[in-house]
């Protein structure tokens, strides 16, 4: 049997199926980052509401105090990084779809990261500063 | 906002509205509203680990008419892309994709979304308002 007569389906190398990054070079990583984020956030989403609901009438102290408590500082900083990846990754999507002007998406895309690294640190750090001082 | 000489396709404007295209659309909107919300959050944050002035500064400003009607806003705005989210989750695992289950779970995340914005609104009242 000659080369001619196997019929050719696929003239890709197979490196590239193998590879699994598709013509965007970034294969299914966003789709996938996006979902896990969202499945994290469903969890420590509810945590965040039930917990501000019980500090609904706190006074400062108790608020303080609650928020130092290990575990509940763990998963705000927990939701304050996994909310600002999830925003960047949804946020990347609308920009991608609507802004069509080449100077004005890549502008847009830097300005939502810087935005959110911004808006992440400072979350922490004042987790931490809440955490840390007694 | 498109500065292409290409033609373009048939923008919304030519379809007949349906339940699904408006979940779609308002899974975005919300997603929107909670990314501008998260800097609320931070806020918050950086208010109580200030002080107790400036955190009682945060809370007031909740507290006015127009920061409940923002509260209000988020809160909906969270829960109908948590419920809706979820089921996007469900569609993605290859969950209800026949169009009878598309519309009924659809109508699911608004009703759903609705009901948990009235159940902790109820809440934050008969504890008596915010703040």
């Amino acid at each position: 049997m000659s080369a001619k007569d196997v019929a050719v389906k696929d003239r890709r190398n197979p490196l590239k199926t193998a590879r699994g990054l598709g013509s965007a070079q970034s294969g299914v990583e966003h789709w996938w980052t996006q979902r896990v984020t969202a499945v994290a956030l469903v969890l420590l989403g509810l945590w965040f509401v039930v917990t501000v609901l019980c500090l609904l009438h706190a006074d400062y102290a108790t608020a303080r105090a609650t928020v130092a408590k290990p575990w509940n500082a763990l998963l705000l900083i927990a939701f304050v990084l996994t909310m600002f990846w999830h925003a960047v990754l949804g946020l990347q999507v609308v920009i991608e779809d609507y802004v069509h002007t080449r100077w004005k998406e890549v502008v847009l895309m830097v300005a939502i990261r810087f935005l959110a690294v911004l808006g992440a640190l400072a979350g922490v750090l004042a987790v931490l500063r809440i955490a840390l001082t007694p | 906002m498109a500065d292409t000489q290409r033609p373009l396709s048939p923008h919304l404007q030519i379809y007949r509205k349906q339940v699904q295209m408006m979940t779609s659309i308002t899974h975005r909107a919300t997603g929107i509203a909670l990314a501008v919300g998260s800097l609320l959050v931070v806020c918050g944050l950086i208010h109580l680990a200030t002080g107790e002035e400036s955190f009682n500064h945060f809370r007031g400003v909740l507290g006015s008419p127009l920061g409940m009607i923002l509260m209000l806003g988020w809160s909906w705005s969270l829960f109908y892309h948590l419920c809706n989210g979820i089921r996007h989750l469900l569609q993605d695992a290859g969950l209800g994709y026949s169009i009878p289950q598309f519309v009924r779970s659809s109508w699911l995340s608004v009703i759903g979304s609705i009901v948990l914005t009235v159940v902790v609104w109820a809440y934050v009242l008969m504890a008596g308002g915010a703040a």
